[in-house]
């Protein structure tokens, strides 16, 4: 029985094959409509989230299969006092595969090791967010038709920013990936993902504060929210979380079949106007985050496409 | 100084020096019911200085923490006054419940019952970090 728990789980043919199925999906929805009859989905998530829960149901319910779930731990018995490995043996017992998002990091890796099920993190804490990676993935493989030979721009939060040290990780397994990590100083990428995953990999990367500069070399630039909810100091938030605003007098360098990014929900980092300029794929993103779940989806459930 | 040689038991030596006490409380000695001798700071031509521990009796050692503690220790294990085998260790790849995970998002600081696992992720560095939120171990 396979999980997803990390990225890392998953190897780069795994990876490849996952996009090959979402872009099946894609071209041909119909053919995937009942491949999951009488099957359950069960999204158990102990903290609140718009995109990732709405985007596994929606993709459980067009491969035919059926939803159940919560959708924050005040409506679980979680608010009782149960353990998540209580939770997990007891919701196992009415699902076939589970999709977990809880503010405690490593929690659905403690599910995936009581489970009878498979166990898909959707996001613990600032720790792992696999399947938005996955999202990240499919989207920069059919925007750009590629996922090597890229220049990719982070912004934003790159401290507490789970998407950001995932989306790194994947990336760094493929050719010719150049970084520009652009972030206030108290948000830099931890030295540990430098360290472990950068300089480990002989990956290039430039760190910077200021967003225009390198903007004429990016194929893609990601743009992060500062998340209230990882801060433990409020002034902190208050001071940077407007740091950086993206608007079309910022992108006038950028190159024109440049790839904006972000994993929503956005504040205030990106303008509205930028929402017309067609290099924005933000939402195109939350469309591909479907497809790729439902593939996902097939490949632990081991149903072949 | 002189410490009666054992003849069936455990002589854990090249422990850093002034710190067999750590190994002493680590490995539950006080629990034995035979004689342990601890012999501090004594001269080593391969360390300089050192310490030593003398079990005089055959017990299972937890090699997990000892490799942890200090990752230079050598164990001899003696029959009949004879040294018949010589184990060096080396910084285990997991140690259960020994480092406590200070992360305060962590599900270890919720979640009852869960050990506490660290994993040797940097092994020339000897890196361990939490196995659930990947937490480095502080000093």
């Amino acid at each position: 029985m396979r999980h997803l728990i990390d990225i890392k789980d998953l190897s780069v043919n795994e990876i490849d094959e996952l996009i090959k199925v979402a872009k099946d999906i894609i071209a041909n929805p119909v053919k995937y409509q009942d491949k999951c009859n009488h099957k359950k989905l069960a999204t158990l998530f102990f903290e609140p989230s718009t995109r990732t829960r709405l985007s596994f149901e929606s993709a459980m319910m067009e491969l035919g299969g059926n939803v159940i779930g919560f959708s924050s731990a005040s409506s679980s018995s979680t608010a009782k006092g149960e353990s998540v490995s209580d939770t997990i043996r007891t919701v196992g017992c009415y699902s076939d595969i589970i999709a977990m998002r809880h503010p405690k990091e490593g929690a659905p890796l403690v599910a995936s090791i009581k489970s009878t099920v498979p166990i898909i993190n959707a996001g613990d804490g600032g720790h792992n967010h696999p399947t938005q990676t996955l999202t990240d993935l499919l989207t920069i493989s059919c925007e750009k038709g590629r996922l090597d030979n890229l220049t990719i721009g982070l912004c934003g939060d790159l401290k507490f920013g789970r998407t950001v040290h995932s989306l790194i990780t994947a990336m760094s397994r493929y050719k010719g990936i150049k970084f520009v990590l652009i972030s206030p100083e108290e948000l830099k990428v931890p030295e540990y993902v430098k360290d472990e995953i950068l300089d480990k990999n002989n990956i290039p990367y430039i760190e910077t504060n200021n967003i225009e500069t390198y903007m004429a070399d990016l194929d893609i630039l990601y743009m992060t929210r500062v998340q209230r909810e990882r801060f433990f100091n409020e002034e902190d938030y208050l001071r940077l979380k407007d740091y950086y605003i993206l608007n079309k007098s910022k992108l006038e360098n950028a190159k024109k079949d440049l790839c904006i990014m972000h994993p929503l929900p956005r504040v205030n980092e990106i303008s509205v106007e930028v929402d017309d300029d067609p290099r924005a794929c933000y939402f195109k993103q939350v469309r591909y985050g479907k497809f790729i779940r439902m593939a996902l989806i097939l490949k632990l459930l081991g149903i072949d496409e | 100084m002189n410490i009666d040689s054992i003849k069936d038991g455990i002589v854990i030596d090249h422990i850093k020096p002034k710190t067999a006490l750590s190994i002493y409380n680590a490995l539950k000695l006080s629990d034995l019911d035979c004689s342990v001798a601890m012999i501090t700071n004594v001269k080593s031509k391969k360390m300089g200085r050192k310490d030593i521990i003398k079990i005089d009796k055959n017990i299972d050692l937890d090699l997990n923490i000892l490799g942890y503690l200090d990752p230079n220790i050598t164990i001899n294990i003696i029959q009949n006054g004879q040294r018949v085998e010589k184990k060096h260790i080396e910084l285990p790849k997991e140690v259960v419940n020994i480092i406590k995970c200070k992360n305060p998002r962590c599900i270890t600081s919720v979640e009852q019952e869960l050990n506490h696992i660290f994993v040797l992720t940097d092994k020339e560095k000897g890196i361990y970090r939490c196995k659930y939120c990947e937490t480095m171990k502080e000093e």
